[in-house]
């Protein structure tokens, strides 16, 4: 009974929250942050389910791929500044690129850079997969391994990120812009309604090539039993192939997601990997679709702890100092595998 | 062709720490003009440090090398070591701080000038620090056998992002509560042992031969355990953890032991850290810092070997070494410093991945024996037991 109390005390938050008038900002703030935790979690789930191990990089590929949209949109490399060493060729040269579509800050040009992105981000992850995680398993290693080997990547990324382009924080556009009044207050900026659409329309592509398409019915019979699927005639080195290709369109679009939200600075990819991962073991670990579930439950709570005023007997409970932010994640974290841990939404282990 | 290969490979070892303490004496002595005392100092800074930190390795070569327990948060025990360590020996607080004119908190311990009980015997310089260093140990303890409870049940990587959490968590809370430990304003003017009989020029060195004893010490301590038939258990753990417990031992016991000692062993890692750097701030337990780079020196050096362990710490923190030395440079433009310590860390993250593929028994690989019967029998001439396998289960499919 321990998994629907917490999903019903959860619940109880969300609606307090959301009806109530001054903290119902935070919540809309939760659900724009839960989108692009829940695309980062599906990925991770999605990894953890087929080749059965934590990929701690995740968080470091997001905004690896953030970096790459930038890259290929501004054309800029090697420098501090968004003007210095321009490639000759890049998208926001396009004619009429950069005009903000509807109440968006940004035109058609950065939709084409999430789609290079995607590409290369695929690109890499399968180069990656090639070079290290296969010789891994064809050593049959500890899984530990795998993730010893990810975690050293995540440094890796995260470094050269700032050899190419250095601290300073980022964003693909400059300037501010004002928010939407929607009805029921809501007050949301166009690019976060952009967020939850893209998440929400990405969301549903992958939970429909998983469950529709041949390709998603292998890719399940690998992650239930990769021994009974390759004697059924499944090319389960394919599999793993193809896991990563979905995996970095998933990571593409969270991580452009993600340096929309906030900014783009190097540091973007460790702080993400906790919520994360909380969000990916409160829905179910191996879970594409209770990972959303988690998602929601981790952006939520972050955003309302740091908005809501609770006092307990006179002491202030809540709200939290803005740095506490992410440690509500771990909070979360410990709760969940202290009371339940194969998630809100996941089976009882065997 | 292939032998003079395989000459090279089996000695890469020593070729290793020699390139090492040459890049590091070097590059010092270069910069420096080739003035010897300057790159004395240098080179007896470098020393602290790496034996600062074989500290930490030796633990994590505990945890990590011999029971296979996959430990993300040294940082937490690092941070849990120095702040109660620190909080034991300071004494009373500075005076407000003349800019902001905010007071420094004021410790509850603060044995710094009470714990003079026998004057004859100077105990106001070693006393306080030894009751340091056993809170130190004993506060990371008690976090690791809490951290234990929800983690060390489930599988590997659970454990990981709980510990990379946890250490997280404990450096969000000491930046958001200045009342606790000053907050990023650090704790100033920590006191080191025996520092009062000694000028500060001396010092250093006599820094660095406490130092030797404590890594010595907790060197003995640590093979005398492994060796023992506690240590036999461990491994079996590491091993293949269903047949440790079909043969009677209940591997979750020992992986909680294991666990908190070898986080005890990091706490006095962080409580001598302290003494050696007088301030603490929060920055200094960032991952990338901590946790990676002994993560690197373990992997490095050799997981299963504490020898190997003390190795690589010294041959990764060399290099670690030798690249701040080279900032030092005046390099062109291009080059800032930003990029050389991208570049650095960059370098540490790749070296896991590259020692995880190509030497996964990293410099000193595990001793084939590690029993004292078997090698004493040995040693008389008699027959030794089968060699068990080499390093943490690198070459064996989790069950």
């Amino acid at each position: 009974m321990t998994g629907p109390g917490i999903f019903l005390a959860f619940a109880a938050l969300a609606i307090y929250s959301a009806v109530d008038h001054d903290t119902r900002k935070f919540f809309v703030t939760g659900v724009v942050v839960a989108s692009v935790y829940a695309l980062g979690a599906i990925g991770l789930n999605l990894i953890y389910g087929v080749l059965k191990f934590g990929h701690f990089a995740q968080g470091d590929s997001m905004m690896l791929a953030a970096y790459l949209a930038f890259f290929v949109v501004s054309g800029s490399i090697l420098g501090e500044r968004r003007d210095t060493q321009v490639l000759p060729v890049h998208l926001d040269d396009l004619p009429g690129s950069t005009d903000p579509i509807w109440e968006l800050t940004f035109g058609y040009s950065l939709l084409l850079g999430i789609i290079g992105a995607g590409l290369l981000m695929s690109g890499i992850l399968v180069l990656l997969d090639r070079l290290i995680y296969r010789r891994l398993r064809e050593r049959r290693g500890n899984i530990v391994i795998f993730s010893i080997a990810s975690l050293g990547l995540a440094l890796a990324i995260r470094s050269s990120m700032l050899i190419f382009w250095g601290p300073n924080p980022r964003s693909y556009v400059e300037g501010i812009h004002p928010a939407l009044h929607l009805p029921f207050d809501i007050v949301l900026k166009g690019d976060q309604i952009f967020i939850i659409v893209t998440a929400v329309v990405m969301a549903a592509a992958v939970y429909s090539l998983l469950m529709f398409s041949k390709l998603g019915k292998a890719m399940r019979a690998v992650a239930d039993n990769p021994e009974l699927a390759l004697i059924s005639g499944i090319n389960t080195d394919q599999i793993f192939v193809w896991t990563w290709v979905i995996a970095g369109w998933l990571i593409a679009v969270a991580g452009v997601l993600l340096a929309l939200q906030a900014q783009l600075n190097p540091n973007l990819g460790f702080i993400i990997v906790l919520p994360l991962f909380a969000s990916a073991i409160l829905g179910g670990i191996g879970s594409p679709l209770g990972a959303i579930g988690g998602a929601l439950i981790v952006g939520i709570t972050q955003e309302v702890s740091v908005g809501l005023e609770v006092s307990v007997f006179g002491e202030h409970l809540l709200p939290l100092a803005a740095g506490y932010k992410f440690s509500v994640a771990v909070v979360l974290l410990i709760l969940i595998l202290l009371v339940r841990p194969q998630g809100l939404f996941g089976r009882e282990p065997a | 062709m292939k032998t003079r290969l395989f000459v090279i490979t089996s000695n890469v070892a020593p070729l290793s720490a020699v390139l090492i303490t040459a890049a590091v004496i070097l590059i010092p002595a270069e910069r420096s003009g080739w003035d010897m005392s300057g790159t004395a100092s240098q080179f007896v800074f470098f020393l602290t440090t790496v034996l600062i930190y074989s500290i930490f390795c030796i633990g994590l070569n505990v945890q990590w090398g011999y029971t296979g327990i996959f430990n993300f948060g040294v940082a937490a025990f690092f941070l849990v070591g120095s702040y109660t360590a620190a909080v034991f020996v300071k004494g009373d607080p500075p005076p407000p701080d003349p800019v902001t004119g905010q007071d420094y908190v004021q410790y509850i311990g603060g044995f710094g000038d009470d714990l003079n009980l026998f004057p004859a015997l100077g105990t106001d310089e070693w006393l306080p620090f030894i009751v340091a260093i056993l809170m130190a140990a004993l506060v990371a303890g008690i976090l690791a056998f809490l951290i234990a409870i929800p983690a060390l049940r489930l599988r590997g990587d659970y454990l990981a992002i709980t510990t990379i959490g946890i250490a997280e968590l404990l450096r969000a809370i000491v930046v958001e509560e200045p009342s606790l430990f000053n907050s990023s304003k650090a704790i100033p003017d920590i006191p080191s042992p025996l520092s009062g009989l000694f000028s500060s020029s001396e010092y250093d060195y006599v820094y660095v031969g406490l130092l030797v004893l404590l890594v010595g010490l907790l060197f003995l301590l640590v093979e005398r355990s492994i060796r023992s038939p506690w240590g036999r258990v461990l491994r079996a753990v590491r091993e293949d953890e269903i047949a440790t417990s079909a043969c009677g031992k209940n591997p979750f016991e020992f992986k909680t032991q294991a666990f908190v000692i070898g986080a005890m062993i990091m706490g006095v890692g962080g409580a001598v850290y302290g003494f050696d750097r007088h301030s603490l701030s929060p920055d200094t337990f960032a991952p990338i810092s901590t946790t990676f780079l002994f993560w690197t020196m373990v992997m490095v050096g050799g997981s299963g070997n504490t020898k190997g362990a003390i190795l690589g710490a010294y041959v990764v923190y060399g290099f670690y070494f030798a690249m701040i030395q080279v900032q030092g440079y005046d390099l062109p433009g291009w080059i800032s410093t930003t990029r050389i310590s991208a570049l650095r860390d960059t370098a540490i993250g790749l070296l896991i991945v590259l020692v995880l593929l190509w030497r996964p028994h990293g410099l000193l690989p595990e001793e084939a024996r590690v029993s004292m019967w078997v090698e004493r029998r040995l040693r008389r001439g008699g027959k030794g037991g089968p060699a068990p396998p080499l390093g943490p289960a690198l070459d064996k499919p989790d069950k």
